[in-house]
């Protein structure tokens, strides 16, 4: 009611009429509005041009090169993509299980640590601020991580190399603890120990069900970072263990060679041995890997900002 | 007297709860000794002139087998050209990325702030998200789509006016613009959006009261939002100052698809750590640039942090 009154008085003294006595100059909005839609297409039109690639049928590749608009659409890259079990379908297995077993991990670890620390009068507090603090300033760095996974705890091609050097993070810890200080009151705590419930009771049935905002918010950061992750496969598998590589390294094995994906369709039973769609389907595996994220993120949004807001607060 | 008012508690003893409380937190203690602690002690690697013991651990290799060298590594690695090109480029995108990386999403964030629809304001602002959430390698292909030789967006266009193809990974003068937008490209939604939850939580009344007083739009932004705006800003900026010896390695390694012609523009610490260490196998060198770049990093973080702090004793990170 009010809206519709002061839309059509708008210099109504109601705290909509001063803002929007308050706005900027019309010729302005339309100028930030056009930059503005500028940076969203500017953002958008390469996800968008990759997709109409992926979609374009090789021989129109061929024909007029990478085009926003195709001589021919074709679904051939994505039946063979699809048919395709022994690279492709093993790969998004791989990144599907490192992305989930990775976040959960990382959700135990860093709720754990984060609940430890937001008790106050815990008797490591004060050491593990400092012990989780330090690698925040000072790291061995790359060299030494890789001497000490490879030769000490032989994580080189395994599941676990490509999980545990993400699965934890100060920055994760941080916001769980504050998270943990400002929505579960002491009080709550305190009457459980006074019915006689342990920490890991309290832990588990009390504080873990009323903080699951928080938990959403930290295993959405580990899922996104487990599935864009590369690094990992670059620097921990062999050339031989393909039967781990993870979408994204798969992205980087074709960039290098089209070859890894024609040694595959060998195996195939022969008579489908069929003509390998080489251009296509590295826009098609692109896109394999950005659609989930594509599609997801918009709803998603605000746990993030409530995540990175909660991290800015210190201490 | 004194001990009275203080809580029973204050001569701390472990109790059963803190027992608790440690198991429950062992598992995570564990993984920073192990991923985070252990490899610290891998630090003099860089003073060591490694050598493989066949049939010996690594322990042993490193410890026993391989003499200490001092600052020889460090000596190699300013040798040559290597080292002059790492720290000019590492430094010189950082200096770029830092002022880029506050001054627009800040300018964004103020922007779409004050623009009429905030329905439009929100879609645009989602979209301009979404670079944050792609992989370097995904980009990789997304500028490839545009920029590759024989079937890319801009050479066709190119071609289409009579010119003649252009190879763009050959380029290196090029990429030092291309670089700057591309890190520009994939953060400044996620810039924006950390400020423009700050701006939204301001209190609108503080505008009103302004504009009662007779402030225009410029001096409101001026005595209101910038400085709500500055504690956000200052830790921002220490957290880039503190990582000025740092690089994002996708960016400069996968994004350039690794084009050799491109090493003079692209040869930023991390990258030429990783190149030394998986393409080459040299422990040595790698790891005296390695730990430059931490010793180095753990200094300008303490000094921007010294400084904030100094300007404004609130707004230090720590």
């Amino acid at each position: 009611m009010t809206a519709k009154q002061s839309t059509r008085k708008p210099k109504a003294l109601g705290t909509e009429g001063i803002q929007k006595f308050n706005r900027v100059k019309p010729a302005t909005n339309v100028f930030i509005t056009v930059l503005f839609i500028l940076l969203a297409l500017m953002t958008l039109l390469p996800a968008v041009f990759v997709l109409i690639l992926s979609l374009s049928s090789e021989r129109s590749i061929q024909a007029v090169g990478y085009s926003f608009f195709p001589a021919e659409w074709s679904l051939d890259t994505y039946a063979y993509l699809w048919r395709d079990k022994e690279v492709i379908g093993r790969a998004l297995f791989n990144s599907v299980f490192v992305t989930v077993g990775g976040t959960f991990i990382g959700l135990v670890l860093c709720s754990t640590m984060g609940y430890a620390l937001s008790r106050p009068n815990y008797y490591l507090k004060k050491f593990y601020t400092v012990f989780i603090f330090i690698p925040m300033l000072f790291g061995g760095g790359l060299v030494a991580s890789f001497m000490v996974n490879t030769q000490i705890y032989n994580l080189r091609n395994t599941y676990w190399i490509l999980m545990l050097p993400l699965a934890c993070s100060t920055f994760y810890i941080i916001i769980m603890r504050t998270f943990f200080q400002t929505t579960v009151p002491d009080s709550v705590i305190e009457s459980a120990k006074i019915d006689g419930a342990r920490q890991f009771r309290i832990f588990g049935q009390i504080v873990l069900p009323i903080s699951l905002p928080a938990i959403a918010t930290i295993g959405l950061f580990f899922t996104f970072g487990f599935w864009n992750d590369w690094f990992l496969a670059r620097v921990y598998l062999n050339t031989n263990r393909q039967d781990l590589y993870p979408l994204q390294y798969v992205l980087i094995s074709i960039e290098r060679n089209i070859e890894f994906m024609t040694r595959s369709a060998q195996y195939m039973t022969p008579g489908h041995v069929e003509k390998l769609p080489g251009e296509t389907i590295r826009m098609a595996i692109v896109m394999v890997v950005v659609l989930p994220i594509a599609c997801s993120y918009p709803f998603f949004q605000k746990y993030f900002i409530s995540g990175l807001t909660i991290g800015a607060v210190k201490g | 007297m004194a001990t009275a008012k203080q809580p029973p508690t204050r001569k701390k003893r472990f109790l059963l709860d803190d027992l608790e409380l440690t198991i429950l937190s062992l598992p995570t203690a564990i993984w920073y000794i192990a991923f985070c602690y252990i490899p610290m002690f891998g630090v003099v690697m860089a003073f060591k002139n490694y050598r493989v013991k066949m049939g010996q651990g690594f322990l042993y290799s490193l410890f026993v087998n391989s003499d200490w060298v001092g600052f020889k590594n460090f000596q190699f690695l300013f040798r040559g050209q290597d080292a002059y090109l790492m720290f000019r480029n590492t430094l010189g995108y950082n200096l770029v990325f830092i002022v880029l990386g506050v001054l627009l999403p800040v300018a964004l964030a103020i922007l779409i702030s004050q623009m009429y629809s905030q329905r439009l304001a929100k879609a645009c602002q989602t979209s301009m998200f979404l670079p944050h959430f792609l992989s370097w390698v995904v980009v990789s292909y997304f500028v490839f789509a545009f920029l590759s030789m024989d079937k890319g967006l801009i050479n066709q266009i190119i071609r289409s006016f009579g010119g003649k193809s252009v190879n763009f990974y050959q380029e290196s003068g090029l990429w030092v613009f291309l670089l700057i937008f591309l890190n520009v490209w994939k953060s400044m939604g996620y810039g924006m959006v950390v400020y423009l939850a700050r701006i939204s939580g301001i209190d609108t009344e503080l505008y009103e009261a302004a504009l009662i007083d007779g402030a225009s739009k410029w001096q409101q932004v001026k005595y209101i939002t910038l400085p709500m705006l500055r504690p956000i800003m200052s830790i921002m900026f220490i957290l880039s100052v503190g990582n000025i010896f740092r690089s994002d390695f996708g960016l400069f390694y996968q994004a350039t698809r690794n084009a050799g012609a491109l090493s003079d523009v692209t040869m930023t610490i991390d990258v030429y750590v990783f190149k030394l260490l998986i393409e080459r196998s040299n422990v040595n060198y790698s790891s005296a640039a390695g730990l430059l770049q931490s010793a180095l990093g753990l200094v300008t973080i303490l000094g921007a942090n010294l400084l904030v702090k100094k300007i404004d004793p609130d707004a230090g990170l720590f």
